[in-house]
């Protein structure tokens, strides 16, 4: 199939940005996007090489610089903003998995960056996340050593949390949440961590302590509050429920009766 | 035996080594900790186990990812599980079983003292997991799940769905994000090391490049920790992430670090086949699925020709015209053998005309009879995210028509020697996980990754390492100053600086498909004396293209994910000559490792052990070809036998 692409590029955190049309041709409906991005980058990277076109004034803007890494819908790393989705018109994959068949010979693809204040553009499609290390850092773990610790299984957990931790572990902090939401907010990511440690009895211990820490990050790092839109439930790659949203609430304002 | 190439595995009987030599080595008090500093390459789960563990000891830790978060890494990826010698199952599972079945399946050619601390420690990683968090597989009990993986009689992989190896980095990653949170870590993440900066013999340091602004910094210490994973991506086309590449480990091993077993690659058998030449990359299907899937093509080869014609649906062909080519050739272990051993089989049924799509290099791993007998929706909590991948990438529903799978690239067992302690023939240069080449022999087995790069952060590095720091409390910092440093720095730079003056006609990719094709074609699945010659002719051809006509465009002081290709590619063109040439030189068959020249009568590996029982270590030489020493592997506990997984 050929397609027009209008693709977001910008050369710097400082520097305005603005989007180019590129057009794509003979791309096979089994490619995933990424591959298509790849050809484009190809073409455009030949055309930057070849010294007839650039002798006759023809300035190639380079390849467009996206983040990618293992093109299979974990690692978490891919982030493009397509025809105004998050992870472009497919339900629970990211860009990696997002397929051509979903796109028609002839299409208009719009493709942007995250958008956020939190997410500042690096360049063309790559944003700064460093935010989400942040809020991880001010509480999302359980403060154990390595080493000195009980045989495995020394304490049962009903199955049913310890599904239900990893319906919330299943977040590959893409940060799709985030984009998608008018907000602004990372309520889904932070309730993801928030919820699937206190599921679980070797978490619950500073779980209203872990909330009120990871919530003030979050809001110190310029996210927005959460207005529940369910917008991020919507676009989360892994399904991610906005009951975890709840139950960051009940974590976050028992801390506050505490205090 | 190169006297640098001393494995210093203690004396002793084998459940003793570990212990008596912990008792023996030298500790660092934590006064003197402080003063010491660390930096660990990568933080995938042997960088992030090992940083977090370092910094809880606490000495002074950096951390550098190429990625933007640590969580990235592709340890993230790894699907299935992790083994441990828990026998929780009550199977007549034991430290010595798992000890024995990865020596096994290694095809002889792993040390026993490290597989068998392996195996020891493997139990107190699952204990460390739960304590972080990992929502593992439970039964209705509250006790932990336990599901078979290949080359195993029985039950000892633990699993969280069929996302183990993100569940296991998020519970290392949290350790490491609460030191970094304590600031006994830092963390520089986008950030690539481009080489290792040695002072009288030790390495002090590293060059990296900041990779969102292309800066070229300095950065000392004690001690260097290379855990940058494996090297799969050599063959460009690979399950490996994009980004992850040998780089590290090859400016090591420049260095003079030795590197062990080059030609040692996994083939994993159950990964999506190849649809065009646009591809950039394979998705795997755990090998979890051989539990359930069972693997066949059709006996009758007019039916291989109505389904690539799409006449008819795998679905359609009845029971007895299905050849489940494993339970057939492999009674004892059906479905679940290691593998390599799947891998070829799967080549050797789609050689003889069988392969069941258009490019004919395609089998069935199908779910069918596992549907019928547990039902759909017990499937389905097993496998859900994976069958959902599938349908993903391939517009076909897993539980309607049996998958396509093919093998592909998955690992490389080989990579930096290390001795017992991990250290690598530099002193104060460690490596561990993937990057080492230390513990699976031929072959790894199915959910042993997970297992090693935890061990190696967890239970092993910590300690050893400690030996080593102990005779450094005395020495300052490392200054970046020094002209080792000038140096480094500047062939990095020069190295850069002649990429985008090159600006010759062809993209990076160009050359790394095309080393990717000769790395399959003659250093693959099947290996031969000739092929193997014709690729280190075609490599040095290669690599002389490269270097006069490849274009990297726009600058170094910028993000440009091109120059960071640029840099990767130019290093895998090294790489790839010296595993041909290991390749070439190992002329027997073992594991993963099958030279076509050396099989038994129905196509099985054929090892050598009177000439080609140790350990290939290669050094580097500038400019000359890179020498080859022998580390004996002396098996003094395991009665060496051949491989039988039929019976």
């Amino acid at each position: 199939m050929d397609l027009t692409l209008k693709v977001w590029r910008q050369k710097n955190a400082k520097e305005k940005g603005h989007f180019e049309t590129y057009k794509v041709k003979n791309i096979s409906s089994d490619s995933s996007f990424l591959e298509m991005m790849d050809i484009l980058n190809d073409q455009l990277i030949r055309e930057g090489a070849d010294p007839v076109a650039v002798n006759k004034g023809c300035k190639s803007s380079g390849p467009v610089a996206f983040d990618h890494d293992c093109r299979e819908g974990i690692c978490g790393m891919c982030s493009l903003y397509i025809n105004g989705r998050p992870h472009g018109p497919d339900d629970e994959v990211t860009t990696c998995q997002l397929h051509m068949r979903k796109f028609k010979d002839g299409d208009t693809i719009t493709i942007e960056p995250w958008r956020s204040a939190a997410f500042p553009v690096i360049k063309d499609l790559v944003v700064n996340r460093n935010a989400f290390d942040q809020i991880l850092q001010a509480g999302g773990f359980v403060s154990v050593n390595t080493g000195g610790i009980p045989d495995a299984n020394a304490i049962p957990i009903p199955k049913e949390d310890a599904d239900e931790s990893m319906d919330a572990a299943a977040c590959v902090g893409c940060g799709a949440c985030v984009a998608t939401c008018k907000n602004g907010s990372a309520m889904l990511f932070v309730s993801a961590r928030v919820s699937s440690l206190a599921l679980l009895p070797q978490g619950k211990i500073e779980a209203a302590r872990r909330a009120k820490n990871m919530v003030a990050k979050m809001d110190e790092l310029g996210f927005g509050a959460c207005t529940n839109t369910r917008a991020c439930e919507m676009e989360c790659p892994k399904a991610i429920s906005v009951a975890h949203i709840a139950r960051l609430n009940r974590e976050f304002l028992l801390a506050k009766i505490k205090d | 035996m190169s006297e640098k190439l001393n494995s210093k595995i203690p004396e002793g009987p084998l459940s003793e080594k570990w212990t008596k030599h912990k008792a023996q080595i030298r500790v660092v008090s934590p006064a003197n900790k402080r003063k010491l500093e660390i930096i660990v390459i990568g933080t995938g789960l042997g960088g992030a186990s090992a940083a977090a563990s370092l910094g809880e000891l606490g000495y002074n830790v950096k951390v550098f990812c190429i990625s933007d978060s640590p969580r990235r890494a592709h340890s993230i990826a790894a699907q299935g599980g992790i083994n441990a010698a828990k026998n929780y199952p009550n199977d007549n599972d034991s430290v010595y079983r798992l000890f024995y079945d990865t020596i096994k399946g290694g095809d002889y050619r792993s040390r026993e003292g490290n597989v068998y601390r392996l195996a020891e420690v493997s139990g107190l990683i699952i204990d460390q997991c739960v304590a972080q968090g990992v929502p593992f597989a439970r039964e209705y009990g509250g006790l932990l799940d336990n599901r078979s993986f290949g080359g195993a009689q029985v039950s000892r992989t633990f699993y969280a769905r069929g996302q183990t190896g993100q569940q296991l980095l998020l519970g290392a990653y949290a350790a490491l994000n609460r030191q970094i949170a304590k600031g006994t870590v830092k963390s520089y993440n986008r950030h690539e090391m481009l080489d290792v900066v040695l002072i009288d013999g030790e390495a002090k340091g590293i060059i990296a490049r900041n990779l969102e602004t292309g800066e070229i910094e300095r950065h000392g210490a004690h001690s260097v920790v290379i855990a940058s994973g494996g090297y799969g991506n050599v063959f460009f086309l690979s399950t490996n992430a994009m980004n992850s590449n040998g780089s590290a480990a090859w400016q090591c091993f420049k260095k003079g670090a030795f590197f062990g077993n080059p030609c040692f690659a996994q083939i994993h058998p159950t990964c999506i086949p190849v649809h065009g030449e646009q591809q950039s990359k394979l998705t795997l299907m755990s090998e979890s699925l051989r539990n359930d899937g069972r693997i066949w093509v059709p006996k009758k080869k007019e039916d291989v020709i109505k389904i690539r014609e799409k006449k008819i649906k795998a679905s359609q062909i009845p029971e007895e015209d299905r050849d489940y080519y494993l339970e057939r050739r492999y009674p004892a272990f059906g479905n679940l053998v290691p593998r390599d051993v799947a891998s070829r089989a799967a080549k050797e049924r789609c050689d003889a005309g069988f392969g069941v799509n258009e490019t004919g290099l395609a089998v069935y791993l199908d779910f069918k009879t596992s549907i019928e007998r547990l039902g759909k929706k017990t499937i389905e909590a097993r496998y859900g995210n994976l069958f959902q991948m599938y349908e993903k990438i391939t517009d076909v529903n897993p539980y309607e028509e049996p998958m396509m799978i093919y093998p592909a690239i998955h690992y490389t067992m080989g990579g930096l020697w290390v001795d017992y302690n991990l250290q690598t023939t530099i002193p104060g240069l460690y490596a561990i996980g993937e990057a080492n080449f230390s513990d699976h022999g031929g072959n790894r087995l199915g959910a042993s990754a997970l297992m090693q790069g935890l061990a190696d952060g967890y239970f092993v590095l910590p300690y050893t390492i400690g030996d080593f720091l102990a005779g450094k409390i005395q020495v300052p910092k490392t200054d970046i100053k020094h002209p080792a440093f000038d140096e480094a720095e500047k062939a990095v730079k020069d190295k850069i600086t002649k990429l985008f003056s090159i600006k010759g006609s062809q993209p990076v990719d160009y050359f790394h498909k095309k080393l990717g094709h000769l790395m399959w074609d003659y250093v693959g699945m099947a290996r031969n004396e000739a092929g193997l010659k014709k690729a280190i002719d075609e490599i040095k051809k290669l690599k002389e293209e490269f270097w006069k006509n490849v274009f990297v465009p726009g600058e170094n002081a910028e993000f440009n994910q091109e120059v960071e290709k640029a840099l990767r590619v130019s290093d895998f063109l090294e790489l790839g000559e010296l595993m041909a040439m290991d390749a070439l030189n190992r002329n027997e068959s073992c594991g993963g490792h099958f030279r076509e020249e050396m099989q038994t009568e129905d196509g099985e590996t054929k090892r050598d052990d009177q000439n080609y029982m140790y350990v290939s270590a290669w050094e580097y030489k500038n400019n000359e070809n890179p020498v080859l020493h022998k580390e004996p592997l002396n098996y003094e506990f395991v009665k060496i036998a051949t491989r039988n997984y039929k019976d």
